[in-house]
């Protein structure tokens, strides 16, 4: 409960202040109101369904404006044509993802944008706070997508929609309300596949996506305490993922640290880690760490325990400094 | 119960503290969520409690006003979905009818027309092409399924049996029709002008599959011919039918969608999402059950116990037909008129069609450790579909013994020509395996890509040499 209470104030503080931005991305500064992300979301759909007529919305629950109230005024505004309820029904893995290769080409599902609500909130237990994002990214085929807050969440999801593959957007349950930022009300869209320095600093470096990023700056912060200095980078797309940023910092640090709230085993951490291992094997200085929820269901009592918390991820970043 | 309203309420409130410290508390959230857990429990006892009293209300006079009673003076219960009566009889629904569903067909077993049979007269010129094609797609599964135990291909699997519902439902369609096959269904494409070369091709899996070589034998796929790329797993391509049957609804298309399967995907829940999913959105489509009695080794009685398919249809509000499959002009007819319906009445309509899988189930099978001999011989023999189709075109002086012997020869022909063609053209190049699992290469599967052709390199004895790198 404690912990969930931090959790929840510290989000608050952060999104007060809000992440820093990188310089081309300056201009979404420009202007816009203090939304949260299912605000932010709400606001990419009409706004996919407004300038492109083949763009439907359809799943559980939408019609009426969703369990989240992502898909608000929709129906309304477009028509049942165009946003409608369907009965649950799902080809990710066997289907969209291979619907391009094993047609040679000759048939894609093109814009498919899956979205789905991931990872704890608080309350979820076994089957509603999972974070199932290393499944996605095991199939060849998919892209995988994780905002960190509102204004991400809009131009991700854009340019998401717009990209000519099936995409698993996964948004973090636990900002759909409690995230609030300024977003812009025009169209933008947001880079996929392109990681984020959030926070620039020189000793270790910090990847993570989602929700999981407001814990990992506090852990930052207090680090810099003890004369830390952190780099925090969201990697916004998991699949296919920027290497690239993330090599470039370790270059720089000579330390990686990686955290996730799915379980550490075969989880998107261990991916990043080998790849990084790969690239920068004599540029590291100490093994790469990864705090990651533990190896069993999403327990709803034991949850503070399971979660990778920001006191697991500060005592790891000082024995990976101090290694 | 008890356990979990409170359980709930503490979570409520528990939640409710922890937003209300951060001043993010929402009135309207928390109304709804309050409104969601008491709803259900009014809903249940209000209609009962009113009904209950104007049982003993009941007079003509109100009956004339509200119209609540039915001409047995039963009231009626006006729910969503219609009006339903209510009766004071226990009675369940039995689990089967008296009689089963009839099956419509026009040929009997010696290609003879039935007197009173409702159907619609087709030219000779198509009756000719529909011949020719069965036995076209007969001589191509023989051929094939040879080229596989002579190890020249992979795998094959044969459609034997089910010629009539290849070629016949083929026919009644237009090329605009867009079809969703399983994959016991290459007469489709053979009738829309995919070549035996083109077949062949992708058997062999050379570079001019339009599948690069990347699927098992078998999994044809034509965007020219509006034919879906088959894939393995059963019954997926059902709820995608129904997608792609309302995109031709919503782009105002004078066509509609047909997919095909066996009696074993009608198990899949991907069935029944499907026909549930085309019923509610009035979808074009056509759902076509080859119900071959058998899905690998499993026969119908142990897949379900409904009468077959058609029965399904009423279930989920579509109209449905059950239809010899082995009598070619009752499966036209049926689709033709399965067709106009769809597209005209905009609605899905169900199809089933009794037949038999004379093969085994594919190359990797033996059915003759399952199933009697005598019941493959039976169908092979006395209830070809092909040679029903034949007696018909022969009885009209349509087809002599001469056309027959050229068409077999000149078919043969062309299928060894082709196989041996296809077996000399090279494999696709090693790039294609990395493309197409995007629009472009990430730079993973470049890097990926890279690495590979080092150790080709390093290692080029440990890589076969007909893929050119
Ligand atoms: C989802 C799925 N489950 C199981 C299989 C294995 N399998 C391949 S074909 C087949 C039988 C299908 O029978 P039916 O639908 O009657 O078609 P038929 O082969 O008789 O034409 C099965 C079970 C599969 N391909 N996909
Ligand atoms: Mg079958």
């Amino acid at each position: 409960m404690a912990t969930r209470l931090k959790r929840l104030e510290r989000w608050a503080s952060l999104s007060r202040r809000g992440f820093s931005t990188s310089c081309d991305e300056q201009k979404l500064q420009q202007s816009g109101k203090n939304v949260n992300l299912f605000s932010a979301i709400n606001q990419a759909l009409h706004i996919a369904l407004e300038t492109d007529p083949r763009a439907y919305v359809f799943g559980e629950d939408v019609s009426f404006g969703g369990v989240f109230r992502c898909t608000t005024g929709l129906a309304d505004r477009f028509g049942k044509n165009r946003v409608f309820n369907t009965p649950l029904c799902e080809q990710i893995v066997n289907e969209a993802a291979k619907f391009r290769y094993r047609s040679g080409n000759q048939f894609n599902c093109g814009g498919l944008t899956i979205r789905s609500p991931y990872g704890a909130v608080g309350h979820g237990g076994h089957y509603h706070s999972q974070s199932p994002e290393a499944f996605f990214c095991h199939v060849p085929g998919i892209k995988v997508v994780i905002p960190r807050s509102p204004q991400q969440a809009k131009g991700l999801l854009l340019a998401c929609i717009r990209d000519p593959n099936p995409i698993v957007f996964f948004e973090p349950k636990w900002l759909y309300r409690l995230a609030v930022e300024e977003v812009p009300e025009h169209d933008y869209v947001l880079p996929l596949s392109q990681a984020e320095v959030i926070r620039p600093g020189s000793d270790i470096t910090l990847v993570g996506w989602g929700a999981q990023l407001s814990v990992m700056e506090q852990a930052c912060v207090d680090a810099e305490k003890d004369g830390i200095s952190c780099e925090l980078i969201d990697l916004r797309t998991l699949i296919p993922w920027d290497k690239e940023t993330v090599e470039a910092s370790v270059r720089k640090t000579g330390r990686l640290l990686v955290s996730h709230e799915a379980p550490v085993t075969g989880g998107f951490g261990a991916e990043i880690s080998a790849s990084i291992v790969e690239r920068c094997f004599l540029r590291l200085e100490a093994p790469v760490a990864r705090i990651c929820g533990l190896d069993t269901p999403f327990p709803l009592v034991f949850e503070p325990f399971y979660m990778p918390t920001k006191n697991k991820i500060l005592d790891a970043i000082k024995s990976t400094v101090n290694y | 119960m008890a356990v979990w309203f409170t359980r709930s309420r503490f979570m409520s409130h528990h939640l409710k503290r922890e937003v209300g410290l951060l001043g993010l508390n929402n009135p309207s959230f928390w109304s709804s969520f309050t409104h969601h857990n008491s709803s259900p429990l009014e809903n249940c006892r209000t209609p009962e409690t009113v009904f209950s009293i104007r049982r003993f209300e009941s007079t003509k006079a109100e009956k004339q006003l509200d119209s609540r009673f039915d001409d047995d003076e039963n009231l009626i219960l006006d729910f969503p979905g219609g009006k339903v009566t209510f009766t004071p009889e226990m009675r369940f629904i039995s689990e089967s009818p008296e009689k089963r569903t009839h099956c419509y067909r026009v040929l009997d077993d010696n290609g003879q027309p039935s007197m009173c049979s409702s159907f619609e007269q087709i030219s000779k010129e198509v009756a000719v092409k529909m011949y020719s094609n069965m036995v076209t797609l007969q001589i191509m599964d023989t051929i094939f399924y040879e080229a596989q135990r002579q190890g020249r291909i992979s795998f094959y699997l044969t459609t034997i049996g089910e010629e009539a519902i290849n070629i016949a439902s083929a026919a009644a369609l237009t090329t605009n029709d867009v079809i969703l096959p399983q994959y016991r269904e290459p007469g489709i494409l053979l009738w829309r002008g995919f070549t035996l070369q083109e077949f062949a091709n992708q058997c062999f899996g050379n570079k001019a599959d339009y599948g690069k070589g990347r699927q098992m034998p078998i999994h044809y796929g034509s965007n020219k011919h509006n034919y879906f790329t088959v894939s393995s797993p059963i019954a997926t391509q059902l709820p995608q039918a129904v997608g792609a049957a309302y995109s031709l609804k919503m782009d105002g298309k004078d066509a509609c969608v047909v997919t095909y399967f066996g009696d074993g995907g009608t198990s899949e829940g991907d069935f029944h999402a499907a026909l549930n999913f085309a019923a509610v959105m009035e979808a074009p489509v056509i759902f076509f059950c080859r119900n071959n009695g058998w899905a690998i080794s499993t026969p119908t009685t142990e897949q379900f116990r409904s009468d077959g398919i058609v029965s399904r249809g009423q279930a989920y509000g579509i109209r449905s037909i059950r239809v010899d499959g082995n009598d070619a002009l009752a499966v036209y007819n049926a689709i033709q008129a399965a067709r106009e319906m769809a597209i005209s009445e905009q609605r899905p309509i169900l199809v089933e069609a009794l037949t038999y899988r004379v093969g085994h189930h594919s190359t990797s099978d033996d059915s003759t450790k399952y199933r009697p001999v005598g019941e493959i011989e039976h169908w092979r023999v006395a209830r070809d579909p092909v040679t029903r189709f034949k007696k018909w075109v022969e009885r009209n002086d349509w087809w002599s013994d001469k056309d027959e012997s050229e068409l077999r020869s000149s078919v043969r022909k062309q299928l060894l020509h082709a196989i041996q063609v296809a077996e000399k053209v090279e494999k696709p190049p090693l790039a294609d395996m990395f493309t197409d699992v995007y629009d472009r290469p990430p730079s993973n599967l470049s890097e990926q890509e890279g690495l590979l052709r080092e150790s080709i390199k390093r290692h080029p004895q440990d890589y076969p040499s007909d893929v050119p790198v």
